[in-house]
């Protein structure tokens, strides 16, 4: 009987092209045991959430430089409700100025980081997240 | 069966694509609903076309199976892919990254694509990649693309799964001594040389060519490697004698070059198995390679459930110190089996 892993959706949607911080954290959750989907840079909300389906993820990972993430979130967490994937647990990465993170957490987001953020709080805080 | 599976059965076969993903998840973790679940959707398989894609890490696999699905598209077929990468043998993770070069097929309903992990298996496939294949055909896919991680030379499991293997080349991979080697080569059906935009294309088809005894005699190795004359050979695809020659396609699947040949010669394939009685034989050697590995997990487990607590770890311990050998414990081992 084979367990049960996380399955994790690394995307980056918008427009800008720099994926060093998605690919970083793409290989701490592989090297923590996860699968992880990695999509690659210019995802529309739609690519996204379509992909998440397919792959049937437990974590969506965002990660957003270009500063749309007000823009960007709500519409993927607005797909995501409409397939009922509510289940599904969002993060954003990225540059993303402290005034936006509760209003992004009263979206649904259920975890943003920043700068600094060590990779293996990333890893703890999925497995809580997917745990409970 | 329980009323929930039993219900993400009836979505799956009405075509609810969330539906889908949750069963392939289930069978993926040999989840307990497992079993039941692909018993009862056994029934609506066996109408899919499995096309199998192999070859080296970097010969373009992904990219060609983007292709190829779009060539599928514009002829009307609904495709699903299987895309296995490897699990890695320390941390049991995945970077599973063969849909960045799919992203051509985004948004649409006809293909649905699946990123599977080898999670510990060897041939080139998963555990689980048989039964997914089972899942997209009972949903209704009529071509199921399976790409397998990238192979070396003894990876082979695909030609067990599939019923029409793509052995992908790529220039520049290996000379001529690469192409006798037995394995992954014996499997082809078809050979796509991709990339063939590159210096030395030419160089592997005519090695493909010589591997299978061909190519004119008069190239020599200080000669110019140019295209072979084509009276010399017989024409690739059914033969008389009732075989089938793999022909060697071209590909630049990056701009799409080849590639609707390449499908016309997939699609070929299938047309000779049906006429000649191989589709039958390759559905039995398919059903015959599901059943022993499932036998084979099965008589695992059971073995493993009846040994007493610690007792592989004894043995393991005394093999070690010398006390015994493998083969002897293997033997002790089994007059446990149920």
């Amino acid at each position: 009987m084979t367990e049960r892993k996380i399955r994790v959706l690394i995307a980056k949607p918008g427009l800008d092209g720099h994926d060093r911080g998605a690919k970083v954290v793409a290989r701490a959750l592989r090297d923590a045991g996860m699968e992880v989907i990695y999509t690659g840079i210019r995802q529309t909300p739609e690519m996204i959430v379509e992909a998440a389906l397919q792959e049937d993820v437990d974590v969506v990972g965002l990660s957003i430089l270009s500063g749309a993430h007000m823009a960007l979130c709500p519409r993927v967490i607005e797909l995501l409700r409409s397939q009922g994937m509510d289940d599904v647990v969002v993060l954003v990465g990225g540059i993303i100025p402290d005034e936006d993170v509760e209003p992004l957490k009263q979206l649904g987001v259920k975890g943003v980081f920043g700068p600094g953020t060590s990779t293996g709080e990333i890893v703890e805080f999925i497995r809580q997240q997917v745990a409970g | 069966m329980e009323r929930t599976a039993d219900a993400l059965l009836s979505a799956l076969l009405a075509g609810n694509r969330r539906a889908l993903a949750r069963v392939i998840s289930l069978v993926e973790d040999d989840a307990a609903e497992a079993p039941a679940l692909l018993s009862a959707l056994y029934a609506h398989t066996g109408r899919a076309h499995v096309i199998g894609i192999t070859g080296a890490p970097g010969t373009g696999k992904s990219t060609l199976v983007n292709a190829l699905a779009r060539a599928y598209r514009a002829q009307g077929h609904t495709v699903g892919v299987i895309a296995v990468d490897p699990t890695s043998p320390f941390s049991g993770g995945a970077l599973l990254g063969d849909r960045v070069r799919m992203r051509d097929l985004a948004g649409d309903p006809g293909i649905f694509i699946r990123s599977m992990a080898t999670r510990g298996s060897l041939g080139g496939l998963a555990r689980a990649t048989a039964d997914v294949i089972s899942v997209l055909d009972a949903a209704g896919f009529a071509r199921i693309l399976v790409e397998t991680v990238g192979v070396g030379q003894a990876e082979v499991d695909i030609a067990s799964a599939a019923h029409t293997t793509v052995v992908v080349e790529a220039p520049g991979l290996g000379d001529e001594v690469q192409a006798i080697k037995a394995g992954v080569l014996e499997i082809a059906d078809i050979f796509a040389v991709n990339k063939a935009d590159r210096e030395g294309a030419d160089r592997t088809v005519l090695a493909l060519q010589m591997m299978q005894g061909l190519a004119p005699a008069t190239t020599g190795h200080h000669r110019a490697a140019g295209p072979p004359t084509p009276h010399a050979r017989p024409q690739p695809g059914p033969q008389e004698d009732g075989s089938w020659l793999p022909p060697i396609q071209k590909t630049i699947a990056l701009h799409g070059d080849g590639v609707d040949a390449l499908r016309e010669w997939i699609e070929r394939h299938a047309a000779y198995l049906t006429a000649t009685g191989g589709w039958a034989r390759r559905e039995a050697t398919r059903a015959a390679a599901e059943i022993e590995r499932i036998l084979r997990d099965r008589l695992w487990e059971a073995l493993l459930a009846g040994l007493p607590a610690d007792c592989f770890a004894q043995t393991v311990a005394a093999v070690v110190r010398r006390e015994t050998d493998p083969y002897t414990a293997a033997t002790r081992l089994l007059t446990y089996a149920p």
